[in-house]
């Protein structure tokens, strides 16, 4: 068991922060990235958190905490890729590149000036990397605050999402808003989003996103039990991540840990090849139901 | 400005300028807009564990960049296109978060791979660039109507016996190739911008193909000189001043065509 667990590993306050902010943020991420696959914004999760840079070296520009900037980024992102038709299926993804490039050349120019302003390039890295075990304490009562409100808030919204993604006609029938409910989903994953770029880095936050729920969805077909399911792997994979990113300063090279995201991001993309290996061959021929799931609407 | 040492960035900026504008007209019609962020984000990855390993960055970048393209390619077949293409990316970027903490000497190398260096191009990057770039025309000029016919009519593609899987995956490596060489030279988001952001102004505007790919090369090109005189006066980055020309023209032609 000590080689798992290092002893100390518990009692150390990093550590512990890492296990809080990084379970809640797999949490939030799981749920929403349900949404995500189902609804095939797999690129629109990843811009927020690409545009999150921009937000991320700007605060670090103007000394605020990175948090805010990364929400204030992926909110504003949120709302001109709503603007511009990212809900429609064709060209969305289009708008979705125009918006990313143009929030990255500002992150360009951000960055630039942030290591102008202070000569160090560590700043860009944490900004696009993250580090769990240097999460600032004042900021957790703020990060576990959006993650409660990004789940609340999808949970509330969970039926009307899942019936606007699988067919929008049916929902605008029945009186749903479906233009309304894309822009609050888009919001909660861009609060999303920002918690995970704190905690593993805005460029690998799509991992946790659209990991666990991806390969929650390739286990089950019920969507309350792949909630269930992509948020247990999201933990798991966080939580074993921080575990193996401690034990690393024993590994080589010594005295110098590896990442934390690495680990997460290694963990999570492995459980979904996993499903891959066990998946038992199906014979029958799928029902409608599992039809309308697939196929990418 | 036209000095002999500033030549070298405008010949490589324009070849690049022109890859971009082929490649990205398929990307923007194919849907592989998201493929065109990742497979030279990925790549960023490998030249950051070529440095580590202390062999030429290209080494790295190609093995990346052809195995993301690779891997996409065969796991989209089985598996949302996006979710894959997603995964390949956080694994590969992971993989570069390890390079790179685990070499402490790298860090301000991560900043000019990521946002480009176009100011430092010596004589010798010029070559292989031009090079690269002849062969990523021609092997697109080849597969023209191929990709025409399978980006468009995917099911008349089929019946004709041509294998839209193939043809994809030869797109993405080709993509892959032709993108991931640059990034020692313009950085792997900028080189994103340049694909996406003119290809879709040009799609906006035309919808003859022939017509919107010339088109598409000539904003690139235009984007690319006017970002280079911008940055070379304000010392700001050049991604910069990419990233924004091109939602800039795509916004111009958007309006131009509701005008029309």
């Amino acid at each position: 068991m000590h080689y798992l667990f290092e002893p100390g590993l518990l009692a150390s306050g990093p550590v512990r922060t890492a296990l809080l902010i990084g379970g809640i943020v797999a949490v939030a991420s799981g749920v929403i990235g349900v949404f995500t696959v189902i609804r095939g914004q797999s690129f629109a999760g990843h811009s927020l958190a690409d545009v999150s840079t921009t937000g991320g070296s700007g605060a670090f520009l103007v000394g605020l905490n990175q948090f805010w900037g990364f929400l204030a980024a992926g909110v504003a992102a949120a709302a001109v890729m709503e603007a511009i038709g990212v809900q429609r299926r064709r060209g969305r993804d289009v708008a979705t590149g125009v918006v990313l490039g143009a929030a990255l050349g500002a992150a360009a120019l951000f960055l630039y000036l942030d290591t102008q302003q202070s000569s160090t390039t560590g700043a860009s890295f944490t900004i696009l990397f993250g580090s769990m075990f240097v999460i600032s304490p004042d900021t957790i009562p703020v990060l576990i605050a959006s993650g409660v409100v990004a789940v609340v808030a999808i949970t509330v919204l969970a039926r009307v999402l899942l019936l606007s993604a699988l067919s929008p006609d049916l929902a605008s029938a029945r009186g749903v808003n479906v233009r309304l409910v894309g822009m609050a989903y888009l919001i909660a994953l861009a609060i999303s989003v920002s918690l995970s770029a704190v905690a593993i880095g805005a460029v690998l936050s799509t991992a946790l996103l659209i990991g666990p729920a991806a390969t929650a969805l390739r286990v089950t077909k019920s969507p309350v039990r792949s909630l269930a399911v992509s948020a247990i792997t999201g933990v798991a994979a966080t939580w074993l991540g921080v575990i193996l990113a401690y034990d690393s300063y024993y590994w080589p090279p010594y005295g110098h840990g590896w990442p934390v995201s690495f680990f997460v991001v290694v963990l999570v993309v492995a459980g979904y090849l996993l499903t891959y290996v066990r998946r038992p061959r199906r014979v029958a021929p799928r029902s409608p139901h599992e039809g309308a799931e697939c196929s990418p609407a | 400005m036209f000095s002999s040492l500033m030549m070298n960035t405008w010949i490589t900026a324009s070849i690049v300028a022109v890859i971009a504008g082929m490649t990205g007209f398929f990307a923007v019609l194919r849907g592989s807009t998201f493929a065109a962020h990742a497979i030279p984000n990925g790549a960023f990855a490998g030249a950051a564990g070529a440095s580590l390993l202390g062999i030429n960055v290209i080494w790295g970048l190609a093995v990346f960049a052809v195995g993301g393209a690779l891997g996409i390619g065969a796991l989209g077949r089985k598996a949302r296109h996006d979710v894959v293409t997603a995964l390949a990316l956080v694994l590969m970027l992971g993989l570069g978060a390890l390079f790179v903490s685990v070499s402490t000497e790298y860090a301000e190398e991560t900043y000019s791979l990521l946002f480009g260096e176009v100011f430092g191009v010596s004589r010798g990057e010029v070559l292989p660039i031009a090079g690269l770039g002849l062969v990523a025309a021609a092997a697109i000029g080849l597969a023209f109507r191929r990709l025409m016919l399978t980006s468009t009519l995917p099911e008349v593609a089929d019946a004709r016996g041509v294998s839209t899987r193939k043809t994809e995956v030869y797109f993405l490596v080709v993509m892959a190739l032709a993108t991931s060489m640059t990034i020692p030279v313009v950085g792997a988001l900028l080189m994103f911008s340049l694909m996406i952001g003119p290809a879709a102004a040009a799609r906006a505007v035309t919808a003859r193909p022939g017509v919107a790919m010339t088109l598409s090369v000539a904003i690139a090109l235009a984007t690319v000189w006017a970002s280079i005189v911008l940055s070379y006066h304000t010392n700001w980055p050049l991604g910069f001043f990419v990233g924004v020309a091109g939602a800039v023209f795509f916004l111009l032609s958007k309006a131009a065509r509701i005008r029309a």
